[in-house]
């Protein structure tokens, strides 16, 4: 990757979207909001499978055992 | 000691978030519900530490990439490659993390250095805000911005897309995420 870093990166991203398309030079490759929203759809749907399975047993019950005070897990 | 009622279900609230994090640090449901436990068994050993009245979510999140992280460099020092051992761990189960349709997304996904993955999770799926993740990840808001900046690029070239249409269409969607910006 031959990425330039210019030192004052810390704009805010509207900033360098804006920034972006004026001077895109030392940039990287600028992403149209359809990619960006299409990557963090499928992000958020692989994501959100797992949060959809819920709370497994396990840490039902470890939160029970550690609340029962009888601590026998240690770590 | 008994935990406080309200403790508990913050704690257990978040967990699945929590687990969706840790599969996406770790690439292998199995390692990651043992570091969702470890994150677990340490909190609790540790909820004085808490403060009543912020985030647990982030809380819990901190601790589990603090511990993820320190695991990780362990296991660097051991195994001889960092980030291909990730990649290679995916590709040896495709199909326990989840469905077919997300495997090229997610092997793109696991391509990415450590610090862009997590930045960009954080910020792009668990919700939380710049100024979250940077806590979280210990570093600077404008760091984290340009982490899931490089993130998203990387992502894209990775898999290819160059517009939207590569996807195939689906306005609302886009229009709703295009917001989260």
């Amino acid at each position: 990757m031959n990425e330039r870093k210019p030192q004052g990166r810390q704009t805010p991203m509207e900033t360098a979207a804006t920034n972006r398309n004026r001077k895109g030079t030392a940039k990287p490759a600028k992403l149209s909001r359809d990619v960006q929203a299409r990557l963090g759809q499928q992000l958020r749907a692989m994501y959100d499978e797992v949060v959809s399975q819920g709370v497994p047993e396990r840490f039902t019950e470890l939160l029970n055992r550690m609340n029962g005070g009888a601590s026998k897990d240690k770590s | 000691m008994p935990m406080d009622e309200s403790v508990r279900k913050a704690i257990l609230g978040a967990v699945p978030s929590l687990r969706a994090f840790a599969i996406s640090l770790c690439g292998n449901v199995d390692r990651a519900d043992d570091l969702v436990q470890e994150t677990l068994l340490r909190a609790l050993a540790n909820i004085d530490s808490f403060q009543p009245g912020t985030n647990m979510s982030a809380w819990l999140f901190t601790i589990l990439r603090n511990h993820f992280r320190s695991e990780y460099r362990k296991r660097r020092r051991e195994v001889e490659d960092g980030d291909g051992h990730y990649a290679e761990s995916l590709k040896t189960q495709p199909d326990q993390v989840g469905q077919v349709e997300f495997r090229e997304f997610r092997e793109a996904l696991a391509q990415l250095p450590a610090d862009q993955r997590e930045a960009l999770v954080l910020v792009g799926a668990s919700g939380f805000s710049y100024e979250e993740a940077a806590h979280i990840c210990g570093c600077a808001v404008g760091t984290i911005k340009s982490r899931v900046n490089r993130a998203r690029t990387r992502l894209a070239e990775l898999m290819g897309v160059e517009s939207a249409e590569e996807f195939g269409p689906d306005q609302q969607t886009r229009a709703v995420l295009a917001s989260g910006e």
